[in-house]
C-alpha cells in the first residue's frame, strides 16, 4: 500500500441554525483554509461528499463546485455520503500512484428541512419507507435492542457536551438536559416541527443536534507528505463494511459491520490514546466501544462527537478530521477516526492514523 | 431598500403521484400474498426462512430459493420503541410502539407498529398478531398495524348488598352518633373491646358492660394508602391502627391533618367529629383522628 497521511484539517463554526448562507459559501472558508495550510491551490483529486435530500436541489454538490474554482477542468468525484466515504475514495486514488494529493470535504445544511423524515428516504421504498419510519423512531429501536442503562446515556450525552462547549468549533449545549435540541430554530415556520422526546426509550438529549457545516481534508501521499506537514497523519488503517438494510435481519445490539472494519484497519494492532466516533445517537457510543473493543483508556470523542455538533455529511469526516488534528498537534501519536452511514449503523467506515 | 428581515422562502421536493418501483418476483410475491391477507417468508439455501423475503440472503450473498413459506400470523416482539406523540406519516395517528417482530415460523423480524395502546402492554416476548387493512393494495401498510395478542379480560362483578346493623354494632354507632366510642369489658379476662362487641373472642364470655372511651389514643401501626378509597378524602391517606386510651385492641381509623410521612407508631391522635347536627348512625361521625401535639407514647 502506498503510504498516505492527512497533512491538512478545517472545518466551519458549526451552527445549530440556517445562518442563510449557500453551500458554496459556507464550504469556502474551509476550501481556502487548507489551501492556505498546505500552500497548494491545485489538487490531484479532488472528492466531496454531500446529500441533495438536505437541500432538496438535485445535484447540489455540483453548484458547490463554484467554491472550489474548478477551471481549467479538475478531476472531480462526488459521494451522495458522509464526506468521510469521499475520503476513501481519494485514498484509493492515491493509491494509484499518478497523483499526489487530493482535497476531500463534506458539508450539510440540516436545517433546511425536517431531518427525521429525510432520513426515512435512505430506507428501502418496499418495506420500511411507507410506514413513515422516522430517523429517531429507528434509532430508537436499536437503543431498545441496546437495552441501555439510562444514566450511562446521560453521561455519555453530557461529557460529549462539555468537550463540545471546550470546542470552538462545536455548538455550546448546556449540561442540562433538556428536550429542546434536535429542532432548528430558524426552521420554517411551514415544517412541522421535530421533537425527540417522543420516542421511547430515546430521549432528546441522546439525539444529536441539527446542525449546518462543512469540513475539508488534505491527503497527500509520496514526497508531497512531508512537503505539506510538519507532523502528518500516516492513514496506517482504513476500511469500511456493510450489513444488511433491514432492520429485521441484523442484531441491531450489536455491530458487526463496525467490528469487521475496525480489524480491518487494525484498531487492535496498538494502543488507541483517541477514538473519535460518529454517535449521532448516545447509545451509538455503546455499540461502536464494544465493537471497536476499544480500551477503557481511550479517549472517546475529545472534541464532542456528534452529539456536541453534527453536521450531517461532514460528521464522519470530521472525525477522521479530529482524530488526525491530535497528531498534527503533537497530543497523540495513534488515534482512531470511524464514521457511519444507513439506519441504525448500517455501514461504518474505521481509520487508523499514526504519527 | 436594505432589510435585516430574514429573506425565507417555502421550498417543496416532490414527484407528483409518486415514483413507479417496479417490485421484482421476490417482494412482488410478498406485496400479492399481503394483499390476499397472507404473510410468506422465503426460504434461502440453507433453510433460513427470511420475513419480508429478500432476493438475496443477507448472510451468503446467494440468491434465496423458489420455497415460500407462509409464516405467523402471530409474533413475538424483540425489541420495541414507544411514540408518543406520533408524526403525520406514521401509520397511527395515537401513541403506538414500533416494533421487532418475529413471526412464528421466520428466522428474521418484521419492523411494524404496535397498536398496544400503553408501553406497558409490550415488552420484548410479548405476542403479537397483525391487524389487517380492510382495503388491501399490495404494499406493507396493507398489515395496518399488529396488536398485542389477547392474554386478559376485564370481568366485573358488582353485586349490591342491603346491610343491617343490629345487634353490637348498632349499640356502638348509636354511640358514635353522641359523640362517644363505646367499648365493651370482659367479665371473664376484663379486656376492653372497642368497637363494642357481644362476646369475647378470647375466652368467649358474653360481654354486658358497656364502657364509654375517650376519643384519644395511640397509633400503634399504620399504612399509606396510594389508591383511592370513597371512604378517604384524599390520596395519599394513612389508615391506622389506633388504641383509644382505655382498650386493650385497636381500632382502624383514617388518620388526617398530618402529612402521610410524619404519621409514626406512637404518635398521639384524637379523633376529629364532624359538627353534631350532621351526625347519623356511622363511622363518618369521626372525619379521621388528627395529632394531639402530645409527646409520642411509649408502645408496649
Amino acid at each position: 500500500m502506498r503510504d498516505v497521511a492527512i497533512v491538512a484539517f478545517a472545518q466551519t463554526r458549526h451552527t445549530g441554525h440556517d445562518s442563510g448562507l449557500s453551500e458554496p459559501e459556507l464550504i469556502l472558508p474551509v476550501i481556502e483554509e487548507v489551501k492556505e495550510r498546505t500552500g497548494l491551490r491545485r489538487f490531484g483529486f479532488t472528492c466531496s461528499g454531500s446529500c441533495d435530500y438536505l437541500a432538496g436541489a438535485p445535484f447540489s454538490f455540483v453548484s458547490a463546485l463554484d467554491a472550489l474554482g474548478a477551471w481549467p477542468p479538475i478531476s472531480e468525484s462526488h459521494v451522495e455520503m458522509d464526506g468521510a466515504w469521499a475520503l476513501y475514495e481519494a485514498w484509493v486514488r492515491l493509491q494509484h500512484g499518478d497523483v499526489d494529493t487530493a482535497l476531500v470535504y463534506g458539508f450539510g445544511k440540516s436545517s433546511l428541512g425536517d431531518l427525521r423524515s429525510v432520513m426515512t428516504l435512505q430506507l428501502d421504498p418496499y418495506y420500511l419507507a411507507p410506514l413513515g419510519l422516522d430517523q429517531v423512531s429507528f434509532a430508537a429501536l436499536q437503543a431498545a435492542a441496546v437495552r441501555a442503562d439510562r444514566a450511562e446515556l446521560d453521561a455519555i450525552v453530557r461529557r460529549s457536551r462539555a468537550a463540545g462547549r471546550d470546542n470552538p468549533y462545536a455548538l455550546d449545549l448546556p449540561d442540562e438536559l433538556t428536550d429542546d435540541v434536535g429542532v432548528a430554530p430558524s426552521r420554517a415556520s411551514d415544517v412541522a416541527p421535530s421533537r425527540a422526546s417522543d420516542i421511547e426509550p430515546l430521549r432528546a438529549s441522546d439525539v444529536a443536534p441539527i446542525t449546518d457545516g462543512a469540513a475539508a481534508v488534505v491527503l497527500a501521499a509520496g514526497d508531497a507528505v512531508a512537503e505539506l506537514c510538519a507532523r502528518p497523519a500516516h492513514i496506517r488503517g482504513i476500511a469500511h463494511r456493510i450489513e444488511p438494510h433491514y432492520l429485521g435481519m441484523r442484531d441491531l445490539a450489536r455491530s458487526v459491520s463496525a467490528a469487521d472494519a475496525a480489524r480491518a484497519a487494525g484498531v487492535g494492532k496498538g494502543p488507541v490514546e483517541v477514538a473519535e466516533l460518529h454517535t449521532q445517537f448516545a447509545h451509538e457510543e455503546i455499540i461502536l466501544r464494544r465493537a471497536l473493543e476499544l480500551p477503557a483508556d481511550t479517549v472517546v470523542n475529545p472534541s464532542g462527537g456528534p452529539l456536541a455538533a453534527n453536521p450531517v455529511m461532514a460528521a464522519g469526516l470530521i472525525r477522521i478530521g479530529e482524530a488526525a488534528r491530535r497528531i498534527h498537534d503533537g497530543t497523540a501519536s495513534r488515534t482512531v477516526g470511524h464514521a457511519a452511514g444507513g439506519p441504525c449503523l448500517q455501514h461504518n467506515l474505521v481509520t487508523v492514523l499514526e504519527a | 431598500m436594505e432589510t435585516s428581515e430574514p429573506l425565507v422562502a417555502r421550498h417543496v421536493l416532490e414527484f407528483p403521484g409518486g415514483y413507479t418501483r417496479s417490485t421484482g418476483p421476490v417482494i412482488g410475491r410478498f406485496l400479492t400474498e399481503l394483499r390476499a391477507g397472507r404473510i410468506v417468508g422465503v426460504r434461502t439455501a440453507e433453510g433460513r426462512v427470511l420475513v419480508p423475503p429478500l432476493e438475496y440472503d443477507p448472510a451468503t450473498g446467494d440468491p434465496v430459493t423458489d420455497d415460500y413459506v407462509e409464516v405467523g400470523p402471530a409474533g413475538t416482539v424483540t425489541a420495541s420503541a414507544w411514540v408518543q406523540e406520533p408524526r403525520p406519516e406514521h401509520p397511527l395517528d395515537r401513541p403506538f410502539a414500533w416494533a421487532l417482530i418475529r413471526l412464528d415460523g421466520a428466522d428474521t423480524a418484521l419492523v411494524h407498529a404496535v397498536d398496544a395502546g400503553d408501553p406497558k402492554e409490550l415488552r420484548p416476548g410479548t405476542r403479537v398478531r397483525p391487524v389487517w387493512r380492510e382495503r388491501r393494495e399490495g404494499g406493507i401498510t396493507d398489515i395496518a398495524c399488529f396488536r398485542p395478542e389477547v392474554t386478559m379480560i376485564v370481568s366485573p362483578v358488582r353485586p349490591e348488598y342491603r346491610i343491617q346493623a343490629g345487634g353490637a354494632l348498632r349499640t356502638f354507632l348509636e354511640g358514635v352518633r353522641r359523640g362517644v366510642f363505646l367499648g365493651g369489658r370482659c367479665p371473664g379476662c376484663a379486656k376492653v373491646y372497642v368497637p363494642f362487641r357481644a362476646s369475647c373472642p378470647e375466652c368467649g364470655s358474653r360481654i354486658a358492660e358497656q364502657v364509654e372511651l375517650p376519643d384519644t389514643g395511640t397509633i400503634t401501626t399504620f399504612a399509606i394508602n396510594n389508591l383511592p378509597d370513597p371512604r378517604a378524602p384524599e390520596v395519599p391517606f394513612v389508615s391506622a391502627y389506633i388504641l383509644l386510651d382505655g382498650a386493650d385492641i385497636p381500632m382502624i381509623a383514617l388518620v388526617g391533618g398530618v402529612p402521610a410521612h410524619e404519621v409514626r407508631q406512637g404518635m398521639r391522635v384524637r379523633a376529629e367529629w364532624v359538627p353534631e347536627s350532621e351526625r347519623t348512625l356511622s363511622m363518618a361521625n369521626v372525619r379521621w383522628f388528627t395529632p394531639t401535639g402530645e409527646e409520642d407514647a411509649e408502645l408496649s
